[in-house]
């Protein structure tokens, strides 16, 4: 028991939940912005799987790790604006394009990187994004450890985190996001384009998702694998409730569920006796606690799912 | 008479004898099985890969003609085999344990197609074979490698499911560990993937700073957190150390191609394949091996291994197969 609470304060414990946290956390902000324009976007199954893929095609294909990012975020982007042509344009089922896009780019990703890598016993690897020291500062005591020696791409996520939170809450840009995402109508009648706004902020959220997909093999592994995403995009579509749409909760919520990952995976090592899957199941259902607590509160965008047409009452 | 050679009778020999190996092959070609592999996972999934490396070095070797299909979903499983044995396959190699009615369905209804399965099931009628994956012997040696080898006298493994094939391995590579140092003591983590190298990693920095320093890799991934810290690590199936170097002293090979001419050779003398073909994973059978690097092992640990190797070849010595899941 002395054991477990020992375990809180151990620097490598948080060390690990901003790792795990990474790809949640580009995942999560990428989800939110979709649907603070009013469109669900459950393809991000797939666009993370995309994004790892080309990310590390890119780099294995001669680009620099930073390139490969760029490459990968452009790839989340395309296919996001395919979900965003169905859903707003065309104003389809956003559930049943998301799951569909998440089926095509999955398989897409999957065709590409066997067209491309030979098949040999264990995938190839790439040399990738390597924890930074930054001077003094990784030193620090407790704070050093954990803050400090994180790969590149993560010190990304927590300033995406920071850049979202200011263009929604206080550009022009964001209140028009916000407003797409909450009476359509009103936006076109400041003379702005609400199926404009709705594609871009798709295509932009399918980027950052494609970011939290290029992580996971540009900087926690250093190979692609068609089934690594592992489900981390479902988490990210409740993570976006818990946050009640918000950027800071969201970040909250991506690293609060990495917190019970990395916690379960030390408690393994410690409690004898348990069967391992209740440590597995921690995560999920903690979080599903975590979201009853929370989502009474959610404010979700009133027009979430609900297709803009021009002139429709 | 005079035997001249133009420059032309010169070429027309050299042609013919170029053209010889490729005469053979196809001779070989009639009688080269038709094997069709349903892999459930991406053939660069350890396990599958090397099946489908030796389904290929056997297809090189003219033994069989071998086809696949991968990532192969549990609700589409049954319809791959099908086709393969509508479209005349001879064998159809696979794995069963998330279909195991389904699939036996399917070859009870094609009996003159031979079946080779891996499955935690025994096997079925005339044509329904079953093998399990044994590359416990070579794990357990592997563990008397690193018993000498540890500081902190923790020894850690990854696992994906405690499914009995990876627990037995586990178990073994812990047994091995436990004759040479009878004070070891263990941790183990399951991850609950097949493939999610990012949280094997994760578990095997949760073993290393619970004072593991010695890793058993049964998923891809661990060897990734043993190299980030700086400790050891052994690698299962397949040879990691290519892929890490200064990380992985050890590896518990397994070689699938006993079993391939096992099975091949009993299709083509039309015996019944509807027996467990387990036996030629077995080190006696060249079906696992370790493979190790000296120079990075400590040296009097060495024939200790080795001694302990030829006695189990020999069938002396029986490496105990414990299914349990390690706590």
């Amino acid at each position: 028991m002395i054991e477990s609470l020992d375990l809180l304060f151990s620097a490598s414990l948080w060390a690990a939940v901003l790792r795990i946290a990474t790809p949640l956390i580009f995942g999560v902000l990428g989800a939110l912005l979709c649907e603070r324009s009013g469109v669900l976007n459950l393809g991000i199954e797939g666009v993370m799987t995309m994004g790892a893929m080309s990310g590390w095609l890119s780099v294995f294909l001669g680009s620099d790790l930073w390139t490969g990012l760029l490459i990968a975020a452009a790839a989340g982007a395309l296919i996001g604006l395919l979900h965003a042509l169905l859903t707003v344009p065309l104003g389809l089922s956003q559930h049943v394009s998301g799951l569909g896009i998440t089926l095509f780019a999955s398989a897409l990703a999957y065709y590409l990187y066997r067209l491309i890598v030979t098949v040999g016993e264990s995938p190839p690897t790439i040399d990738p994004f390597r924890p930074l020291d930054i001077p003094i500062l990784s030193d620090l005591p407790f704070l050093g450890p954990v803050l400090f020696v994180q790969t590149a791409p993560t010190y990304l996520a927590l300033i995406a985190v920071a850049v979202i939170a200011y263009v929604l809450a206080r550009t022009p840009l964001g209140l028009a996001i916000r407003m797409t995402g909450e009476n359509p109508h009103t936006v076109e009648s400041q003379g702005l384009d609400p199926a404009l706004i709705r594609i871009g902020c798709v295509m932009a959220g399918s980027a950052l998702m494609a970011l939290g997909g290029a992580f996971l093999t540009t900087a926690a592994f250093n190979s692609f694998f068609p089934e690594m995403v592992q489900g981390r995009g479902w988490i990210c579509i409740a993570l976006v409730v818990f946050s009640s749409w918000r950027p800071g909760k969201a970040l909250l919520g991506a690293l609060l569920f990495a917190f019970f990952d990395a916690y379960q995976l030390r408690l393994q090592t410690v409690v004898e006796g348990v069967p391992y899957q209740l440590f597995l199941m921690a995560p999920y259902i903690l979080s599903i606690v975590a979201l009853i607590l929370v989502a009474r509160r959610a404010q979700v965008p009133a027009a979430l799912m609900t297709p803009y047409r021009r002139g429709e009452r | 008479m005079t035997i001249t050679t133009t420059r032309r009778t010169l070429m027309a020999g050299a042609a013919a004898t170029l053209a010889l190996p490729a005469y053979f092959r196809r001779a070989n070609a009639q009688s080269a099985l038709r094997v069709a592999g349903v892999h459930a996972s991406p053939v660069e999934n350890a396990w599958n890969s090397r099946i489908h490396l030796a389904m290929q070095e056997a297809a090189k070797t003219g033994l069989l003609e071998y086809e696949f299909s991968e990532s192969v979903t549990a609700t589409d499983y049954p319809r791959a085999m099908r086709e393969y044995a509508e479209a005349g396959m001879q064998l159809i190699w696979g794995e069963s344990y998330a279909v195991e009615r389904e699939a036996r369905e399917v070859a009870t209804d094609y009996a003159e197609t031979a079946f080779l399965m891996g499955s935690s099931g025994g096997p079925q009628g005339d044509n329904f074979g079953v093998f399990g994956t044994r590359n416990h012997e070579a794990a357990y040696l592997a563990g008397m490698l690193a018993g000498t080898m540890s500081d902190s006298n923790v020894y850690g493994s990854v696992g994906g499911y405690p499914i009995p094939e990876v627990n037995l391995l586990i178990n073994a590579f812990r047994m091995g560990v436990s004759e040479v140092n009878p004070d070891a003591t263990f941790l183990n983590g399951f991850i609950g993937a097949w493939f999610d190298p990012a949280r094997a990693q994760e578990a095997a920095v949760a073993q290393i700073d619970a004072g593991a320093d010695i890793l058993f890799g049964e998923r891809i991934g661990t060897a990734d957190g043993a190299q980030a810290r700086g400790v050891k690590a052994i690698g299962s199936l397949i040879d990691y150390t290519p892929r890490y170097p200064d990380t992985v002293f050890a590896n518990a090979i397994w070689n699938y191609g006993p079993t391939i001419a096992a099975v091949v050779a009993d299709v083509q003398a039309d015996k019944q394949v509807g027996r467990d073909y387990t036996e030629y994973s077995f080190m006696a059978h060249g079906g696992n091996e370790l493979v190790y690097v000296a120079d990075m092992v400590p040296a009097d640990a060495i024939p200790g291994m080795e001694a302990r190797k030829k006695m189990i070849e020999a069938g002396v010595f029986e490496v105990p197969i414990d299914p349990a899941e390690p706590a």
